[in-house]
């Protein structure tokens, strides 16, 4: 670990000023630690944001929900008012990481979390992501775990977070705050940046921006679900995971929300998906097309090529579940 | 005094004899309490005035040589006090039972992540920080990192066998099987770190490490640093899991022993999680092809076994794949055989049984493939091929209730194959065979009875949370006619009594014999003390009776002391029967329609190992055999890069072991048996037995379940979904 300078900070407005200039944040610290022991990450300057006042769930005036950022995973998968009106939203969380983590891990931190990708968390391997401009190892090594979409020439990683993908299909925006004190707002699915050519800056986020929530819309209309397949029962990282809201209304789909994990660099939400869904008729060639749709670009990288026909699966699965039909023996 | 004793003759069971009545039961761990309250000491755990930090380096090439490193410039970062890189370092750690040092050296690289340097400075973080940032430079040589691809291929002579025509068994065959079975790389992932604290007194080197061999361990660090074995005294009381892996000292070992010489202070060295899994040895992948050949009524007449595995360049070590294909099943014409690749790829050895771990899986693949070629209940076509005498020497067995294993095992599982439907979940059972060699190895030990009525064991073997304290205390409360709470047990120390250690599930069998040949030596001279013959003597409570006398057992002591050493060696039962632990696995699995994910619903073990010394110790440590049994079918598997050869998935989150969600209810179940042919206390291993052969039912019963046989381990969700409709 390389030696830091820390500093502890007592409000939004001092964290902000002290990450003025380059510095990390520092929440539950479950990936962040990991990550400066092995000097994958090595800051200069933590910024522990642990004191400050963003541990509540807080009712919306428009009857949608506010969640601080430093609302434990734990916390917010029990939450009453998430079990009852965004239930996908506490099945993802508990699909991730173990009981111990949950306890630790923060609703900001979650977002952030970097990519499992072995040979970022390897310093004797070439990684864009980690020293741009070196290559990416896993391209042509043991991809597995990679991504089929939104991935670029330079990084073919993936956003490993369940908790990002559910609030993403229940439209979910995020609250942050600047080092001038100007407060913004915008839609989750605008943080995260795909890699292209640097795949080093994975958000949109200014340097030294805080996040300090996540705001959820009223509870959504449909049947929501999570379904996570991935490598052993519990403690694993998706493969392939899908957050669904789907309301079928006088037998035609009046909403699908659909989102990815484990696909992309980013949770993974497709509007063309969506638009050859709504209004339609549910049926087995409808929920082709929509798979047809999704894996348009959808690209291979030898170990990692079952991810397609496995998303197309767990697609029409979760379309099928919603409208209330049977697999086809 | 000493009761030595050699192992040329069937021993009558005299344990069924004796009165105080510990044998067997479930007692609970003495050092139990130690461990959950943190008390009970791991080397990492040890502090030592004076004490500071090593972080070993790691090559970051696949072959080639160390050219030099930017030592100066690292040795004047905060903290540091040296930088270490010795061509006494070890390449890789000793193989089990080796005694003397494996390859040595620093300057040729063999493998990336071989250690080539060692950091030590005031603090680990500093330590940490300054060998991250030692730069070695190479010169770059051709490797060769693919076991399948690789250029130096050894067939080695002992694992060759040809007995009659196994073609033409196989071209004449009414039912035959020739098919392909490949297994991963594995590590065994020991929860405690490798971890050593050396200190030095003058010439004399005091090691706290976590090993499974004392008596070889310190005989390789005494060879490994060039010194006088008298001059090294290894302690490991306490072990966090080995597996194979503590078999051999390892470079942590040596590399801290070099630093702590050096710098006249201890000297800690632990290796981060990343570092075991190239550091330690692990199991090599192999590639397996069977071949079965059947009359009508399933009766093999021709088995063939061969294998490729991998190790490093000069490795002696390879992995024994076939060890129980030579005895398990009948067939006149049989051919065995290995080719070992060498290959630039971190250095392989004994992992928890190792041959039968990964060869059964094969075999019993296959032996289900053939049961359904024939039609044919898969226990019926093994009770079919029993044989009676061993196919190749032709000696008989000793005890041997696979039999049992099968029938009873089945009726307490509701053994009821044929695929099932429930929602999205296929529901299936298999079953396979369980086949364990069975090895006894020399060892030693001193009981003393004290004057005030309890007893002292002592030896330097190892518990890697096997349960050997209590075993071995309960062995001693029976002879002495104790209760266990009167007994203390002392291991771990080579200054103790040399015992055989911890590995091919020999320890309980060899280190138990030799505590109850103490205890014999001690019953003599109590009943000689008593007047009446040894036979006559009866022990239990605390007080002796024989003949027509009557003792507190205190009384006969008179206050002193009373001590006697126990010697065990093998003989020639070893040779004179087949000696192995058998059983039987059932598992029920449900295989998801849509991705392919395959849990386990149930499973269940029964087993026959001889005599069972503690059922409770005994039941974990099948129950822990069949959870590896399930990681190897269905999660673990340790990847290389196909460029370099690195160990890639090295860590917990992505090496996957069983979790617990993994693991359903398990049940065990031991028949009663003595082997009178392995030792004086009719045991056989039981930590391997567990494992060999548990994955091949799950996967079995994923056939069952889907019609789909998956024979590249493990049984991962895109290798099922490639057989299920759309
Ligand atoms: C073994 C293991 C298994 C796991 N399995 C899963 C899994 O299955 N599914 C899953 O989703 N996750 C999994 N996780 C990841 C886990 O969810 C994350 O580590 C955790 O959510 C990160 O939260 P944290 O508060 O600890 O973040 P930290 O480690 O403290 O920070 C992570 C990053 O976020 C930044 N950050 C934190 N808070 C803020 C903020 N408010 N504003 C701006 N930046 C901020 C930090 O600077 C840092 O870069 C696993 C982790 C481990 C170690
Ligand atoms: S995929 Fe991305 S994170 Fe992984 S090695 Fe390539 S550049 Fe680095």
């Amino acid at each position: 670990m390389r030696p830091f300078d820390y500093v502890r900070a007592e409000d939004t407005g001092s964290a902000t000023e002290a990450a003025r200039g380059g510095a990390t944040f520092i929440a539950g610290g479950t990936n962040l630690l990991d990550l400066m022991k092995l000097e994958v990450m090595a800051p200069d300057r933590l910024v522990d944001i642990t004191r400050l006042d963003l541990g509540a769930i807080e009712r919306t005036e428009v009857g949608g929900l506010r969640i601080g950022a430093l609302v434990t995973n734990a916390d917010l998968a029990a939450h009453g008012t998430v079990r009852r009106n965004y239930p996908v939203l506490s099945r993802a969380l508990l699909a991730g990481a173990s009981g111990q983590l949950r306890n630790k891990a923060t609703t900001g931190g979650n977002l952030l979390q970097r990519t499992r990708c072995h040979y970022f968390y390897d310093t004797s391997q070439s990684c864009n992501k980690r020293e741009p401009g070196s290559g990416c190892a896993a391209l042509g090594g043991i991809n597995r775990i990679h991504a089929i979409l939104g991935a670029s020439e330079h990084c073919i990683a993936t956003h490993p977070s369940d908790m990002a993908v559910a609030l993403l299909a229940l439209d979910a925006e995020v609250e942050t705050e600047t080092a001038d004190g100007a407060r913004r707002m915008r839609p989750l699915a605008d943080l995260h940046r795909l890699p292209g050519d640097a795949p080093d800056r994975e958000t949109v986020l200014a340097d030294g921006e805080l996040i300090t929530a996540v705001v959820l819309p009223s509870a959504p209309r449909g049947h929501q679900a999570y379904r996570k397949a991935r490598d052993r029962a519990s403690y694993a990282f998706a493969l392939v995971s899908l957050a669904s809201v789907v309301a079928v209304e006088n037998g035609r789909i009046a909403r699908a929300s659909l989102a990815f994990g484990g696909l992309a660099p980013k949770p993974w939400r497709d509007p063309e998906v969506e638009a050859t869904l709504i209004g339609e008729v549910p049926s087995e060639e409808l929920f082709d097309r929509a798979a047809d749709v999704l894996l348009r670009e959808a690209k291979g990288h030898g170990h990692n090529d079952f991810k397609i026909p496995l998303t197309r699966r767990v697609l029409k699965a979760a379309l099928r579940e919603a409208a209330g039909m049977e697999k086809p023996a | 005094m000493t009761t030595q004793f050699k192992m040329d003759a069937p021993q009558r069971p005299l344990l069924d004899r004796t009165e105080q009545g510990v044998i067997h039961r479930p007692l609970d761990r003495p050092e139990g309490p130690l461990k959950v309250s943190g008390r009970a000491h791991y080397a990492a755990e040890r502090q030592l005035p004076g004490q500071v930090e090593g972080v070993l380096v790691r090559a970051t090439i696949a072959r080639g040589r160390l050219a030099g490193m930017n030592a100066e410039e690292v040795r004047a970062m905060p903290g540091v006090l040296g930088v270490f890189s010795d061509e006494r370092f070890l390449r890789n750690p000793a193989q089990g039972g080796a005694g003397e040092a494996p390859v040595q050296g620093v300057r040729e690289i063999f493998y990336h992540g071989q250690p080539i340097a060692l950091v030590v400075a005031e603090t680990l973080e500093q330590a940490r920080h300054a060998a991250a940032n030692l730069r070695p430079s190479y010169e770059e040589a051709e490797a060769q990192v693919d076991p399948a691809t690789a250029s130096d291929v050894d067939r080695p002579d002992k694992r060759r066998l040809d007995q009659g025509d196994l073609d033409r068994a196989m071209a004449e065959a009414r039912a035959s099987v020739d098919v392909t079975y490949t297994t991963p790389p594995h590590h065994s992932a020991a929860m405690e770190l490798h971890a050593s604290v050396a200190s030095w007194e003058g010439e004399r080197l005091t090691l706290h490490g976590s090993y499974q061999m004392l008596k070889y361990n310190k005989a390789e660090l005494a060879d490994s640093l060039g010194i006088p074995e008298e001059n090294v005294r290894v302690l490991s009381p306490f072990v966090g899991g080995g597996f194979g892996s503590k078999l051999g000292i390892s470079p942590e070992a040596v590399a801290a022993a070099i630093a702590a010489r050096d710098l006249g202070r201890p000297v800690r060295v632990v290796m981060t999680r990343q570092q075991v899994f190239s550091m330690v040895t692990h199991r090599t992948s192999t590639r397996q092809r069977i071949r079965l050949a059947a009359d009508e009524e399933g009766r093999l007449t021709g088995i063939g076994h061969e294998d490729r595995v991998y190790n490093l360049p000069d490795e002696v070590f390879s992995e024994p794949t076939t060890q129980s294909t030579h005895f398990l099943y009948a067939g006149a014409n049989r051919r065995l055989g290995q080719e070992v690749a060498r290959v630039n790829r971190a250095c392989t050895g004994s992992v928890r049984a190792p041959g039968e771990a990964v060869g059964m899986l094969a075999l019993e693949g296959a032996m289900d493939e053939l049961a359904r070629v024939l039609h044919m209940d898969p226990i019926d076509l093994r009770r079919r091929n029993i044989p009676d005498r061993h196919p190749e020497q032709d000696i008989p067995y000793s005890a041997r209730r696979l039999a049992d294993c099968m029938d009873q095992g089945a009726r307490a599982f509701g053994w009821s194959p044929g695929s099932r439907r429930e929602g999205e979940w296929l529901v299936g059972q298999g079953m396979a065979a369980a086949a364990r060699i069975n090895m006894v190895a020399p060892s030693e030990a001193r009981v003393t009875l004290r004057g005030d009525g309890t007893a002292l064991v002592e030896t330097d073997m190892t518990d890697i949370g096997t349960g050997t304290y209590a075993i071995l205390g309960q062995i001693a409360g029976e002879m002495l006619g104790l209760p266990v709470a009167s007994v203390d047990v002392r291991l771990g120390d080579t200054d103790l009594p040399p015992a055989a250690g911890s590995g091919g599930s020999h320890g309980a069998s060899s280190a138990g014999s030799s505590v109850f040949l103490a205890c014999q030596g001690l019953r003599a001279t109590l009943a000689e003390r008593l007047g009446c013959e040894a036979e006559d003597l009866t022990l239990k409570d605390g007080v002796a009776t024989g003949g027509n006398f009557r003792a507190d057992l205190v009384d006969l002591l008179s206050g002193g002391d009373l001590s006697e050493e126990g010697k065990f060696e093998p003989g020639e039962t070893a040779d004179d029967a087949s000696q192995a632990g058998y059983g039987a696995f059932f598992a029920e699995v449900a295989v998801n329609r849509i991705t392919g994910e395959t849990r386990v619903l149930r499973m269940l073990g029964t087993f026959a190992a001889g005599r069972i010394l503690n059922e409770k110790t005994a039941r974990s440590q099948c129950q822990g055999g069949m959870i590896w049994g399930i990681g190897a079918a269905l999660t673990e598997e340790l990847s290389f890069d196909p460029r370099d050869g690195h160990a890639v998935n090295d860590d917990l989150a992505e090496y996957h072991l069983p979790v617990n969600a993994d693991c359903p209810p398990i049940e065990v179940h031991f028949l009663d048996e003595r082997d009178e042919m392995s030792c004086p206390i009719q045991t056989k291993g039981v930590g391997e037995l567990g494992i060999s052969g548990a994955g091949a039912a799950v996967l079995n019963a994923i056939f069952d379940a889907t019609g789909i046989r998956v024979r590249d381990y493990p049984a991962t969700l895109d290798k099922v979904l490639a057989g299920l409709p759309d």
